[in-house]
């Protein structure tokens, strides 16, 4: 019988709970929480095991969610996929926002190697395990962290910009 | 702090030292970039190397990073589609194409079939111009210029084809949410049937030149290996996967846009060199060039160009002055008042250099909240550095040449 | 075929000519034999790269301009095309690059990013190339057409043949170099 939605919540709802919650499915993909101590042993079972077999690691990426309580600020995406049923899923791992830290998950797949370094680069998340985690797109002597929602997009350097022209005042700046 | 994350140069140093003393080898480090008429883009290699032979090395990245994800944040949804195309540059209606089909999939619109064949139509010939380019500079990489500059005078054709269809040659921004922006002119259709029919000459007078050449084998046979169990680790897809015998291609597995309306094979290599990739993208070209005469042949004559979704597809001008609906859609819609879900949304499409995903997480408002793209070429040249290890300095040219870097997808 | 009379030829420059000698400024000399053969160094970072190999190619020929041998080592070079985004990781790079080139040298800023920064307004782009090294000819479009970057080029090989011999030595150019911080 082929894995749907259904066998995977079931399974997972099972071996996992308290720490997996929130499952909902959007635009058909299923998604779900899960709590960062048990964020590896998760996505290693759904890679390793022979029901779920989820061989193919499509993506990571981190989320910033200001507005969200203290320990929910930010958030590691992860993409997974099943290439011989054709399932994919997303796993959300919610971290605090003054100490951001999770499990690396190179050992599992090591194409999460520069992706987490990309999400360390513009989110400040720090990986434990991660075996070489420095910046990645920014450059090395960069300080903060770009992609959260209080940096500003442009550079606040320059001075060749009239800010009049654009219509920009204080607060729309 | 362990020693890789020092800058690559110090940590060969170090490595330089240990070995001069245990051995008395002397080795040396090669600084393959930024800028070198072999990266095809702006990346750089720091190289330890033993004479030719490689024996470590890091890339570093980011030369060109242009804050694409932080830039949308704060750009509206038909804005975005003017970054999308700058990521495989050498292809832009794919990503043009992806984005749309994302945010089509985000607001719950069906899009009629005739503007379905017409996006395949434009998806493959952004593929050709891609792989095209891709083949002629492994070419020139080798030596060999004169493929280039003959090809790419069919690179101008689908230019011109471009530009009938959106006004731009190489960055489209073709589409809108629903469909295209105007119809296909006479002349697009004249010029792609040309295309049809002059093209696979050219094709095969290229090939025949490379394919079966002594040189040219000798140079790629065995260069730049990977096996398909460490190509699935490492996470790629599109030709360089199929190269190491994977037959995976999203057309197939999850198909969009009316992919599965058409017939086509899919190219599979065996060792994963490249060789192996360059056979596989020519033959890709083939196989696309297949596609579009089948959406040619079955193009269904009714259902104009776009979705009809006056919430989010901007009337045609005429109506706006005279006609007070849609006076207001179009205010609407450039004002930001569109009616836009709280979602999250994954979509991928097959891209020049593989699975091109776009994840998008929109919060109601007229911007999204947070975009990532899911960028092949950053997934794959991590493997890069382990695939040239031990592996001499030409071979390491020739394999990034082979795997299709392109600079704005990487950096993003 | 084409009809010699049809072909329109260059006139020479102003000098007295007798039997055997032609006498002129050393300047116009130098200017024509300089703006004829710009070797280009093509610093291309991203889509206007693109353009530029099409520029390159058989269609639009830049060879035909004089610029028919690409050098990738700046000493052999002598003129800059930046053509592409350049972002502040890549700009001590750039600056590098044009400072080991040997002078005669001139720079171009093709394309939209190279001139101004373009559409990215961003903390990580470098807003206009002329922010760390001096430039001679903006040729603007996202990306251009290739006509474009030959006009640029041609209007380049003007400024080149009306160049002062002593330009180099001047004030004004030691100047421009010390307002860059260039040795």
């Amino acid at each position: 019988m082929s894995l749907t939605n259904e066998i995977i919540q079931q399974t997972l709802s099972q071996q996992f709970t308290p720490k997996v919650e929130n499952f909902h499915i959007l635009h058909d993909m299923l998604a779900f929480e899960v709590k960062k101590e048990a964020s590896f042993e998760l996505i290693k079972f759904l890679k390793e095991d022979p029901s779920m077999n989820f061989n193919f690691l499509t993506d990571v990426c981190g989320v910033h969610y200001p507005d969200y309580e203290e320990d929910r600020q930010f958030c590691v995406v992860y993409h997974l996929h099943n290439w011989f049923d054709n399932i994919r899923v997303r796993v959300k791992v919610f971290l605090p926002a003054n100490n951001p830290e999770a499990e690396s998950i190179v050992p599992l797949y090591p194409a999460a190697n520069w992706q987490e370094r990309e999400t360390y680069d513009f989110y400040g998340i720090v990986f434990k395990n991660h075996p070489q985690l420095k910046r990645i797109l920014n450059m090395d002597e960069m300080e903060s962290f770009p992609l959260r929602k209080e940096f500003p997009l442009e550079d606040q350097g320059r001075t060749d910009k009239d800010d009049r022209f654009f219509g920009r005042t204080g607060p729309n700046c | 702090m362990s020693d890789l994350l020092l800058v690559p140069e110090k940590r060969f140093e170090k490595q330089i030292l240990e070995t001069k003393e245990k051995d008395g080898v002397e080795l040396s480090i090669l600084n393959l970039g930024p800028t070198h008429p072999a990266t095809h883009g702006i990346f750089q290699n720091i190289l330890l190397m033993d004479g030719e032979k490689i024996i470590d090395g890091e890339g570093t990245v980011g030369y060109i990073h242009r804050a694409f994800e932080k830039i949308a944040e704060n750009r509206p949804f038909y804005q975005i589609n003017v970054l999308t195309d700058r990521l495989n540059y050498c292809s832009s209606p794919i990503n043009n194409t992806g984005w749309w089909m994302t945010v089509e999939k985000m607001l719950g619109i069906e899009i009629p079939k005739r503007v379905q064949y017409m996006r395949v139509i434009i998806m493959e010939l952004a593929r050709i111009a891609d792989h095209i380019i891709c083949s002629s500079v492994m070419g020139v990489d080798t030596g060999a210029l004169t493929g280039f500059l003959y090809v790419m005078q069919y690179r101008e054709k689908i230019y011109e084809i471009y530009e009938e269809i959106c006004g731009a040659r190489l960055t489209t921004n073709m589409g809108r949410i629903g469909g295209f922006e105007r119809d296909w002119s006479e002349a697009a259709w004249r010029k792609i049937d040309e295309f049809l029919a002059e093209f696979p000459a050219v094709w095969t007078e290229f090939e025949n030149m490379l394919s079966r050449n002594r040189i040219f084998m000798d140079r790629t046979i065995g260069a730049g290996a990977i096996d398909a169990d460490m190509a699935v680790s490492y996470g790629f897809t599109g030709p360089n996967l199929r190269a190491a015998g994977v037959d995976y291609d999203i057309r197939v597995a999850s198909p969009y846009c009316s992919y599965e309306d058409f017939e086509f094979d899919i190219p599979v290599g065996q060792n994963g060199d490249c060789y192996d990739r360059f056979c596989v993208r020519n033959a890709e070209i083939w196989e696309s060039m297949k596609i579009i005469r089948q959406a040619l042949d079955k193009m269904p004559a009714e259902g104009g160009f776009h979705a009809d979704v006056p919430d989010y597809y901007l009337p045609p001008k005429e109506d706006v002055y005279n006609n007070m609906e849609a006076l207001i859609y179009h205010f609407k819609i450039v004002m930001g008042e569109i009616p836009v879900p709280n979602t999250e949304v994954y979509h991928s499409v097959e891209g020049g250099n593989g699975e091109l995903g776009f994840y998008l997480i929109t919060n109601g408002s007229r911007v999204p909240y947070r975009l990532h793209f899911r960028r092949p070429c950053f997934i794959y040249y991590q493997a890069y550095n382990e695939i040239v290890k031990g592996r001499s300095l030409s071979d390491a040219i020739i394999t990034l040449s082979s795997m299709n870097v392109i600079a704005g997808e990487l950096d993003c | 075929m084409s009809n010699p009379s049809n072909i329109k030829q260059v006139a020479p420059p102003d000098g007295f000519s007798g039997e055997g000698f032609f006498a002129t400024k050393l300047s116009e000399v130098v200017g024509l034999a300089r703006a004829n053969s710009m070797w280009p160094l093509p610093f291309a970072t991203s889509c206007c790269g693109i353009e530029y190999m099409a520029t390159m190619a058989a269609t639009y020929d830049i060879g035909r301009f004089g610029s028919e041998r690409m050098s990738f080592s700046p000493r052999q070079a002598d003129m800059l095309l930046v053509m592409g985004t350049i972002a502040k990781k890549m700009a001590p790079i750039l600056r590098q690059v044009y400072e080991q080139m040997a002078e005669p040298k001139w720079v171009i800023a093709v394309g939209a990013c190279a001139s101004t920064g373009g559409v990215f307004d961003t903390y990580s782009v470098l807003q206009g190339i002329d922010k760390v090294i001096p430039v001679d000819v903006y040729v603007p479009g996202c990306p251009p057409r290739p006509e474009q970057i030959l006009d640029g080029i041609i209007e380049l090989q003007n400024i080149v043949k009306s160049e002062s011999v002593r330009r180099r030595s001047s004030d004004e150019y030691k100047d421009l170099l010390n307002s860059y911080n260039i040795k």
